[in-house]
């Protein structure tokens, strides 16, 4: 499942090699990857492809 | 471990008429003509969230020297929904007409590039003595991580039960005891000397923080509410991961170890993901199944918020005046009061 601008989904755990040759393991029944390149937690989605605005927010 | 599980909870100590009533009648003998005075006043009191709170943990862990059998007392079941009047009708006049799931969702997808709320203060100014009254706030609901919305999994269906029950297993750490939300909560508070023994902090709470984890127990518990559960439960998983990032960063800034950023590390992760699973398939299959309960959704995200800002607008308020948010303030926090509590 993929919607415009989110993460793809796939069933865990899920075994990621990246372009530098890490590995990273996500051991999760269910993983966000992330599709936007943005997350700071990559290949793993951390929402970072959400829209900005100015506000104010109370959390 | 983590969570203590073997140690009761002493009951609180009283804060009004109500909790008078319960705490001097729930150590007798179950089916003793409970005396309770009618619940009246502002949603948010002091006295009315502690009552209810004790009504709903009789629910979850109990408390050392109530007999269990009060969980069912027709008495004081009928005195709850009392306090449940005033409560959901005292937030329903404050919300008025509330905007649609759709847009109220909308809203939540958008990050705000200058935020004012708790986690915004603590990275920007926090001090550590607010992070722990913070944690503190917050440990009457994460002690008991995904135990109120686990009330709902018998009470939707089909893709809905299931997407919802696979973000709960995350929650409860995928079969992990060591993963457990409520256990890394524990974790991080020992790690910010805290006491993470589940119920320490009751009476140091105020009616804010009570107030939160009372909506969600209050919504669990009633099948008629399971839709203003979900609406609870997506508000907190939508929001929750860029939040997650800030207290994260904002711990680590005011001296946490590993185990006092792991929950918070571990939320933005966990609940991008859960966004994605209650925003798709628990809300849309629900909305599917059951398009009645739009509505209820709707309040649930919107009673969610008020509470949540509430809570937020009381620790800034104090934290601005250099004050404890606290009934009973920390040691370390400025012009404590010495209590001779163990902190």
């Amino acid at each position: 499942m993929a919607e415009r601008s989110g993460p793809i989904l796939v069933q865990g755990p899920v075994e990621v090699r990246l372009a530098d040759g890490r590995h990273v393991v996500s051991r999760r029944p269910m993983v966000a990857l992330c599709a936007c390149r943005r997350s700071r937690t990559y290949p793993f989605c951390d929402t970072s492809h959400r829209r900005h605005s100015a506000g104010a927010q109370t959390e | 471990m983590g969570v203590r599980t073997l140690t009761p909870v002493r009951l609180p100590e009283p804060r009004g008429p109500l909790t008078e009533a319960l705490v001097s009648q729930l150590t007798s003998a179950p089916g003793t003509e409970l005396k309770v005075p009618p619940a009246t006043g502002d949603w948010l009191d002091e006295d009315l969230q502690l009552a209810l709170y004790i009504c709903y943990d009789l629910h979850y862990r109990g408390f050392a020297d109530v007999p269990p059998a009060w969980e069912w007392d027709p008495g004081l079941l009928a005195a709850r929904a009392d306090m449940e009047e005033v409560f959901l009708s005292g937030i329903e006049a404050e919300l008025g007409a509330v905007p649609s799931v759709e847009e109220q969702v909308e809203e939540l997808l958008i990050e705000p590039l200058n935020g004012t709320g708790v986690s915004y203060h603590l990275l920007d100014r926090g001090e550590r003595w607010q992070a722990r009254e913070y944690l503190v706030h917050r440990s009457l609901y994460h002690l008991k991580e995904a135990d109120p919305q686990a009330w709902v999994i018998p009470r939707i269906h089909g893709t809905a039960q299931a997407a919802l029950v696979a973000v709960e297993f995350d929650e409860y750490g995928a079969g992990r005891a060591d993963a457990v939300h409520s256990r890394l909560f524990a974790e991080m508070m020992a790690d910010f000397d805290l006491d993470p023994a589940y119920g320490h902090y009751l009476d140091a709470v105020t009616a804010h923080s009570l107030a939160v984890v009372n909506l969600m127990s209050l919504f669990g518990l009633h099948r008629a509410r399971r839709g203003a559960l979900v609406g609870q439960f997506a508000r907190v998983e939508i929001t929750s991961s860029p939040s997650s990032r800030r207290l994260a960063e904002a711990l680590a800034a005011l001296g946490a170890g590993a185990d006092g950023t792991r929950f918070y590390r571990e939320h933005i992760e966990a609940d991008a993901l859960h966004e994605q699973l209650i925003r798709h398939d628990v809300i849309a299959a629900l909305l599917d199944d059951e398009p009645d309960l739009e509505p209820d959704i709707a309040f649930g995200l919107a009673a969610s918020a008020l509470v949540d800002e509430r809570l937020g607008t009381h620790l800034l308020s104090c934290w601005e005046r250099s004050r404890s948010s606290l009934r009973e303030p920390l040691a370390d926090a400025p012009h404590s009061r010495q209590t001779g509590r163990p902190t």
